[in-house]
């Protein structure tokens, strides 16, 4: 029999209903794995009973006749979530023992879908970050290397990097992952799987540790497009709980998949070919524009002209909707405080702050609040939502002459741990691809498409109009038929 | 009008953006009540120049007539029933409190 941690969702979701394995051998098996995957640092915590009891339960359950939709499936949670009794951090200090009485609405929505929890996912802090660098509990490591023989550790990406790393080990068959500027498709990219972010407003923030609301989106990462069509179906939803949640009926994406892409226009925005794109980026793109063609679509060349500007808008954007979401971490109602002999209320609040914040976070609250003061507010943030408003029109002009655009998920492969963590802004332009849909809120996946020279996975991405995630899925999924990537990280761990 | 007042106001925040110093650094860890030292504060410094400097290329984009996007996804604020319907959940929101006594948040003396 196969090992039963290769299989994805849809396998073991298939496999346990049709009785080829109980839903506790499937726990067992994850569990094992996770339970041997500390060298990669995945997990801030491990719930190896949370997935048993899960499973006991739809072992139960499908005796009854009573399985549902995620029964048999145990999945990875990004620490982001909120999850009801299990320490919850944003990979941060300050909230360092923060056991929440609630459960996240996606999180929550998951299991009464009847998935298991395997554990809590190590990520950048608050979701701040591109390489999995700047989590309080250390580095996420990728199981991937490069192919010289030498071992550097590799960034899994960021900031879901627990979970990129961990799905692509084969230490969890699926995760949730949240996606601000790229945090989904850019560690998808660099580990070689999957990852959807749907439109802004398919699924409820409520619960997930808030960053940059206007921007903020959960999405399913897992090793296939219909691992993640199965969990999007689970996660999304209308929720009263989140003001921006969009009260519009989740389609049946996994029935709805199909590759043939006849008569569906794809668009190659001129602007997305950077300068000092590596060749192989470019030409792994014009590869994706043969599998497209092969699928049945149409290339049409299109223009998105603001493209240069999304990276600046949204780091003025995100930090200042960062520095108001981050304030109420005052260690009064909630993890950390620092109280200095003597200190009065706002030197324990700056206390706490100083000690309870990483190094990256507090240059993005400082951002934020510089952009926000007075006199400046103007000229920076306003003139940001302005330029985020010329972002949006030019996919509103470019879906005038196609369905979906066709990209590089991230300017590069892989990087070593450490090797840009010392220039931000370097950092910052791994999320060139991803930024400017993150700031028009709409859906994107990032699906593999093949390997550097170096051995190292690299992705393609296909935006879609607002809502159409079924067209961006299907897009993906010829993507996928076509590539067919079948590599993975030999186990060093 | 309006237009050339912005541009002003952008041109006095180019000028501040290149020319952060140490005190304005201060002065803004202490409006996002972050205590910071005066050597932390020239660290963090040129870091916070070469962001601001960068992002600085906004300025050239014309905006004029362009209304700030404030939702993404056309979506309604939604109304509803003026009935309570959370509460009576006291201990479950002190269980977090580093410090809670008598059934509330407890915080350094504040009122002399």
């Amino acid at each position: 029999m196969t090992d039963i941690t290769d299989l994805g969702v849809a396998e073991i979701r298939d496999g346990f209903r049709g009785g080829a394995f109980s839903a506790r051998e499937v726990a067992e098996a994850f569990n094992d794995a996770v339970a041997g995957s500390d060298a990669l640092n995945c997990f801030i915590v491990k719930t190896p009973e949370k997935a048993l009891e899960a499973a006991d339960e739809a072992d139960r359950a499908l005796a009854a006749g009573e399985a549902k939709p995620l029964s048999g499936v145990p999945l990875g949670i990004k620490d982001l979530f909120c999850t009801k009794g299990v320490q919850s951090t944003a990979a941060s200090h300050i909230l360092e023992g923060f056991v929440p009485p609630y459960e996240s609405t996606v999180s929550g929505n998951l299991l009464e879908a009847g998935a298991g929890m395997l554990g809590k996912l190590n990520m950048d802090q608050f979701a701040m970050g591109s390489s999995n660098e700047t989590s309080y509990f250390g580095n996420v490591v990728s199981p991937w290397r490069r192919n010289d023989g030498g071992n550097t550790p590799m960034s899994p990406g960021g900031s879901s990097g627990g979970t990129s790393s961990a799905i692509a080990a084969h230490i969890v068959p699926a995760a949730t992952g949240t996606d601000t500027g790229g945090s989904i498709r850019q560690p998808a990219a660099f580990t070689g799987i999957c990852g959807m972010k749907p439109t802004y407003g398919r699924c409820s923030r409520y619960g997930m540790v808030a960053f940059a609301s206007s921007l903020d989106q959960a999405g399913p990462m897992a090793r296939s497009v219909k691992d993640c069509a199965i969990l999007l179906e689970a996660m999304a939803g209308y929720d009263a709980k989140d003001s921006t949640s969009l009260n519009e009926p989740v389609p049946h994406w996994e029935a709805g998949l199909s590759g043939d892409l006849k008569g569906k226009k794809i668009g190659i925005p001129k602007e997305y070919r950077v300068d000092d794109m590596p060749e192989e980026i470019d030409a792994l793109w014009k590869q994706g524009v043969e599998w497209m063609r092969d699928a049945g679509a149409e290339i049409v060349d299109v223009s998105l002209p603001h493209t240069k500007y999304a990276l600046p808008a949204y780091y003025i954007i995100a930090p200042a909707e960062a520095s108001a979401n981050l304030a109420r971490y005052d260690g009064v109602r909630y993890g950390l405080r620092e109280t200095p002999d003597g200190a009065n209320l706002q030197e324990m609040y700056a206390a706490t702050r100083a000690a309870g914040f990483g190094d990256e976070v507090k240059r993005r609250i400082m951002i934020g609040t510089y952009v926000l003061s007075a006199g400046f507010y103007d000229a920076y943030f306003t003139q940001a939502t302005k330029v985020r408003t010329l972002i949006a029109r030019d996919f509103d002009q470019a879906w005038d002459s196609c369905d979906y655009l066709l990209t590089p998920t991230a300017p590069s492969a892989a990087f070593g741990l450490g090797d840009l963590s010392d220039d931000p802004i370097a950092m910052y332009l791994n999320d060139v691809f991803t930024v400017p849909s993150s700031l028009a809120g709409l859906p994107a996946i990032a699906v593999p498409g093949g390997l550097s020279k170096q051995g190292l996975p690299l992705g393609l991405q296909i935006i879609g109009k607002a809502l159409d995630e079924q067209g961006v899925m299907n897009a993906g999924l010829a993507m996928e038929d076509r590539a067919g990537f079948t590599a993975r990280a030999e186990k060093w761990w | 009008m309006h237009f050339t007042r912005l541009q002003q106001r952008r041109g006095d925040a180019s000028r501040a953006a290149m020319s952060v110093d140490t005190q304005t650094v201060l002065r803004i860890a202490s409006l996002a009540r972050i205590a910071m030292s005066e050597e932390e504060a020239e660290r963090l410094k040129p870091e916070l120049n070469n962001i601001l400097g960068w992002v600085e290329q906004l300025g050239e984009v014309d905006t004029s007539g362009v209304e700030p996007l404030a939702a993404v996804i056309a979506n309604h604020t939604r109304m509803r029933d003026d009935v309570v319907t959370d509460g009576d959940k006291r201990d479950d929101i002190l269980a977090n409190a580093p410090v809670a006594e008598h059934g509330f948040f407890a915080v350094p003396k504040v009122i002399e």
